[in-house]
């Protein structure tokens, strides 16, 4: 496949270039990407679900696109999955992935910390000290907590006793043991936090898994879910319905029930306590820090604002924003699918950026969010959106989208193929 | 075309012509490349699926076309699809349709 050089054939080329004199840059320019030097270098931050797809396909579109992969962890790991992984359901090895498919594509992967951007020099600051110079800078640093919301939270979450689990890794790991470890009659306790957050409909599937993993291993256990928010904020019906057909017994879900305060193992809500055997406090959440101390929170003082044309910043020129840092465009969901979505926006557009060419005028594009309801059952919500000149933003496009009738086997099968393929699509 | 070799300013100004049709049609093959990257997330780069996904890489592009619409429709029966087929205009289902149809079909499924 070569849609890049496919205007200009070999033939034609010849024809022009053997004829005049002086059309040679032009042709040279226009002959694609495919050969010759590298139009530019592409510093990319982050490896996940956005930075991850990025890179990837500012490789496969861009070719000699000078590409650099800069990560803290050394390996991927999914947080779509990885509650199956906090309720037994699948192992931790099945959500991590290598970075090995990227390289072998020719994305040079530092494992570091991007901890300072100056878009003046154009360059990128790790925290070992490197310098990264860059043509064009992406950046998908994901969401940190706003411990400060909640008294004692950033202390119960350093002493281990508390995990949050919302970014996966070690924390995903920590949540599992703890609930592998609890006495059969224990209480899980779930925080939610007020939204906008990663993956909206996530802490309601984490209940539910659980709810079926204390049915079958520990059955006098509870799950506690504590909403901050005044309902259930996403797939409601279908959640509720899988509470009542599924759960009912050993799940109760509290809307309106926003943490104030951790104390120990104890969640401190505006009007009582509730000491829990495992407390899992999902925090509230901004644009991670990143994205904050370079300047690219422009919108609520929590998150990145962008031209959704290119996802460039309207903060910061030559730095393009993905993923759960950005504020949303209306019903858009900081989700993976949707990272992954708005990565190759912008990975089409940077390589068009570079060579000085305009950018696509209708980009569109669709999000695909399953969420296991049981370790087999599982349900949807879709969306597609379509970009609006006059809007400047994209809106979902009417009569698309929406969710399951019911939840599904079948929905679970493509709910784990989707992963597989959202996976490959990412890292090859 | 040979009547115009016969002067430099007409052979110029078709190549002109010529640098101007590329880059449109560049930009074209990138619309529908971009397009049909939207689908990717589920049914793999370039439509080379893996596991329960449909491959849409190779397949004939009428193919796609009818699956699309009758989704659309409602007339074919699908978890997802019907919801995500009516985001589509028919002119993007065909430049999704044209770019998956011009892929290799994948060898031996995985």
């Amino acid at each position: 496949m070569d849609t890049t050089a496919a205007p200009f054939g070999r033939s034609r080329r010849r024809l022009l270039a053997g004829s005049a004199a002086g059309l040679g840059v032009a042709l040279a320019a226009c002959a694609g990407l495919r050969a010759g030097p590298s139009p530019g270098r592409v510093v990319v931050v982050g490896g996940g679900f956005g930075g991850a797809t990025a890179a990837r396909y500012l490789r496969l579109w861009g070719g000699p696109v000078d590409v650099t992969l800069v990560e803290r962890s050394p390996q991927f790991v999914s947080c779509p999955m990885s509650n199956l992984v906090v309720a037994g359901y699948r192992t931790m090895s099945a959500i991590t992935h290598s970075y090995d498919g990227l390289r072998a594509l020719g994305v040079k992967v530092v494992q570091g910390e991007a901890v300072a951007i100056d878009a003046a020099a154009r360059t990128v600051r790790l925290a070992d000290g490197a310098l990264l110079r860059y043509d064009r800078l992406i950046v998908s640093p994901g969401v940190d907590f706003m411990h400060e919301q909640v008294d004692g939270l950033a202390a119960a979450l350093d002493s281990g006793r508390v995990t949050h689990a919302w970014k996966a890794g070690p924390q995903t790991a920590a949540l599992r043991r703890q609930l592998a470890d609890m006495p059969d009659g224990g209480v899980y306790a779930i925080s939610i936090p007020p939204a906008p957050y990663r993956c909206p409909p996530a802490p309601y599937e984490r209940a539910c898994l659980v709810a079926s993993y204390f049915r079958a291993a520990k059955p006098r256990s509870k799950v506690l879910v504590l909403d901050a928010n005044p309902e259930i904020q996403s797939k409601r019906a279908l959640f509720e319905r899988a509470f009542a057909e599924h759960h009912a017994g050993i799940l109760e879900y509290r809307p309106n029930a926003e943490l104030k305060a951790v104390d120990g193992l104890t969640a401190k809500l505006e009007f009582e306590d509730v000491t829990a055997a495992v407390l899992n406090v999902v925090p509230p959440q901004r644009a991670a820090d990143l994205a904050r101390s370079a300047g690219l929170v422009n919108i609520n003082g929590r998150w990145a604002g962008v031209n959704w044309l290119t996802m460039e910043s309207t903060a910061l020129p030559g730095v393009h924003v993905l993923g759960d840092a950005t504020f949303p465009a209306p019903l858009m969901p900081k989700s993976g699918h949707m990272a992954n979505q708005q990565a190759k926006v912008a990975a089409a557009a940077v390589i068009q950026l570079l060579q000085g060419e305009a950018v696509q005028a209708d980009p569109l594009v669709m999000n695909a969010c399953y969420s296991f309801v049981t370790p087999q059952l599982a349900i949807h919500v879709a969306t597609v959106h379509r970009y609006d000149a006059a809007e400047r933003s994209f809106r979902a496009v009417p009569g698309s989208g929406g969710l399951s009738p019911a939840a599904h086997a079948l929905e679970g099968l493509q709910a784990l193929a989707w992963a597989d393929n959202i996976w490959a699509d990412m890292l090859g | 075309m040979r009547v115009w070799i016969s002067s430099p300013a007409r052979l110029a100004a078709a190549a002109a012509a010529l640098l101007a049709a590329g880059a449109a049609l560049a930009q074209d093959a990138h619309r529908a490349r971009n397009l049909a990257a939207t689908c990717a997330t589920c049914h793999g780069t370039d439509g080379q699926a893996r596991g329960e996904m449909k491959v849409l890489a190779g397949l004939p592009a009428e193919q796609t076309v009818a699956a699309m619409t009758a989704y659309r429709s409602g007339a074919r029966p699908a978890m997802v699809m019907q919801q995500i087929a009516k985001g589509y205009t028919d002119e993007q289902i065909q430049a999704v349709a044209g770019y998956f149809a011009a892929q290799p079909a994948p060898s031996p499924r995985r």
